[in-house]
């Protein structure tokens, strides 16, 4: 039989990579992570993580980073955003560009550069760990805070707010009951890229000799001590943690699809 | 009034994103070791990056590791993107879940995983760079595919029709009337994978020959208390970096507005 190219055979090379390096991995880490070393299954791991106070002090103190990281940067960004979308489309954009530029700079030199300043002004980083970690990764995700909170807040329509203004609302009022409830997707966006990374981004922390532990450098220091089964174990509770903050993402995309579909019926 | 705390609220955000790379940039022309010291004007930081063979091996690795795996996962995010764009919705909706893996995983979960899987199961040796670059082309062709699909969806499909009536086979429709309408697509693939690479340092510290070292990876153990002419080297190295990505974003910008003129 004489062999047909047909189009739809080109996703096969890229079905079978992602099956082979995405979810093979991904097997393989849960499958370590329910073994010990002998191989046979076993809930060990997780009984050893939870039951630890050194690890859970670990979850507890990177869940922290990452809501500090995360509330921080929304704090700046969000008045940021907001400024960007009333300048006007083309500067506005223009001035989108200079926020988010720094994000092509390679974050490790960027790190260095913020940490000769805080250097500089704190004579040893040492005596402020937690304060310098912080302003490190409000530092190094700024700008992907900026980003989507800037494209909802273009998108969102003025005559909204203008019926507000028209029916007498305080601006205080049209910023909480208007402005603020159609940015929620940009928010959701932006903190789903900001809350996981600084919550494993162990660089950081290693760069401004903070010798405190997030979940990111366990993986790290189990890496080094070839412990495959504890480091897999961090990773299925990072996850977990990761199919939690997508679902609930996923929700309020979907509520805005929603919303728009019965906006356009009205 | 109003207008005065607007502008002057976007200055200091732009004051705290760039005065620690303008800073550096300053000090990177002085023979100062430490910033806030006064020295005289000196290029020997630029003399030191160039002529350092360890410092040059690193740079020049760093961007050949890049351009192979942008270069690897462009081809296979087009070509999957392309077949997944006329398949069946069912390994459609299967391949679009798996490709949202590494966008949403952790980076240090990705290396960490193709790590256990490359050199703990397959025994693949490190050195040999298999590991390090499906590691980074693993973390990278999602992004090529999400970046060439929206244009597969804008693109005109008669026009595929037309080709294919015209006595065109299915493969050379693909190369002549497909790949052209999605370039653009395929071009910021292509930039969003350079710079993943460039930027990454979880899957490289993960998966990398011990003996080689990205940007990231060196840059992380420099700090840990070395040399300081290779910290100040590393200066200069940030604002040879910083000067390429804002000529190139000027650069792309022009290309934009006479594409704009044109029109």
């Amino acid at each position: 039989m004489k062999y047909t190219f047909h189009r739809k055979q080109l996703a096969i090379p890229y079905a079978i990579f992602l099956l082979l390096f995405v979810i093979l991995p991904l097997l393989v880490v849960i499958f370590y992570a329910f073994t010990n070393e002998e191989g046979h299954v076993s809930f060990h791991n997780f009984v050893a993580f939870f039951q630890s106070g050194k690890t859970v002090g670990t979850l507890l103190y990177s869940i922290v980073i990452a809501l500090v990281t995360t509330a921080i940067c929304l704090l700046i960004a969000y008045p940021t955003a907001y400024i960007l979308s009333k300048t006007g489309m083309k500067s506005g954009d223009a001035l989108l560009l200079l926020f988010v530029l720094p994000m092509w700079i390679n974050f490790t030199l960027r790190i260095t550069a913020l940490k000769e300043i805080l250097t500089l002004l704190e004579g040893n980083l040492a005596f402020h760990p937690f304060a310098n970690t912080i302003i490190c990764m409000v530092y190094d995700f700024l700008p992907f805070m900026i980003m989507p909170l800037y494209n909802t807040l273009t998108k969102l329509d003025d005559s909204y707010v203008e019926a507000a203004q028209d029916l007498g609302a305080k601006k205080s009022h049209v910023f909480l009951k208007v402005i603020l409830p159609l940015s929620v997707p940009g928010i959701v966006s932006g903190v789903t890229m900001v809350f996981l990374p600084s919550m494993t981004n162990y660089v950081v922390l290693d760069m401004v000799y903070n010798s405190t532990f997030i979940m990111g450098s366990l993986i790290g220091s189990y890496f080094s001590a070839y412990d495959w089964h504890n480091g897999s174990v961090i990773s299925i509770i990072l996850l977990l943690i990761i199919c939690v903050i997508t679902a609930i993402s996923n929700r309020y995309t979907e509520n805005d699809k929603a919303d728009r579909r019965v906006g356009a019926l009205k | 009034m109003n207008k005065v705390i607007r502008n002057l609220w976007i200055c200091l955000a732009l004051a705290f994103l760039y005065a620690p790379i303008l800073i550096l940039a300053f000090y990177s022309f002085t023979s100062a070791t430490m910033i806030g010291t006064v020295r005289e004007f000196s290029l020997e930081n630029y003399k030191t990056l160039f002529t350092t063979p360890e410092l040059m091996d690193m740079i020049l690795g760093t961007l050949l590791l890049a351009i192979g795996v942008a270069l690897l996962s462009t081809i296979l995010g087009t070509v999957g993107a392309i077949g997944s764009f006329y398949s069946h919705k069912r390994v459609r909706g299967a391949i679009e879940m798996s490709n949202q893996i590494p966008v949403v995983n952790a980076d240090v979960v990705t290396g960490f995983s193709v790590c256990i899987l490359m050199i703990v199961i397959f025994h693949i040796r490190k050195d040999t760079f298999i590991p390090l670059v499906i590691g980074q082309t693993a973390l990278c062709v999602p992004f090529v595919y999400l970046s060439v699909i929206p244009r597969l969806k804008k693109m005109d499909q008669s026009l595929y029709d037309a080709a294919m009536d015209l006595g065109c086979t299915q493969g050379k429709a693909i190369l002549r009337v497909t790949i052209p309408q999605i370039v653009p697509g395929i071009t910021s693939g292509f930039m969003t994978a350079i710079t993943l690479s460039l930027d990454d340092y979880f899957i490289a510290t993960y998966t990398k020959p011990a003996t080689f070292d990205t940007i990231s990876t060196y840059v992380v153990n420099a700090t840990k208390g070395s040399q300081t002419s290779i910290k100040t080297a590393l200066w200069a190295l940030s604002t040879i970096i910083f000067v390429v990505v804002v000529l190139f974003v000027i650069g792309m910008n022009r290309i934009g507005a006479k594409k704009e003129v044109e029109k």
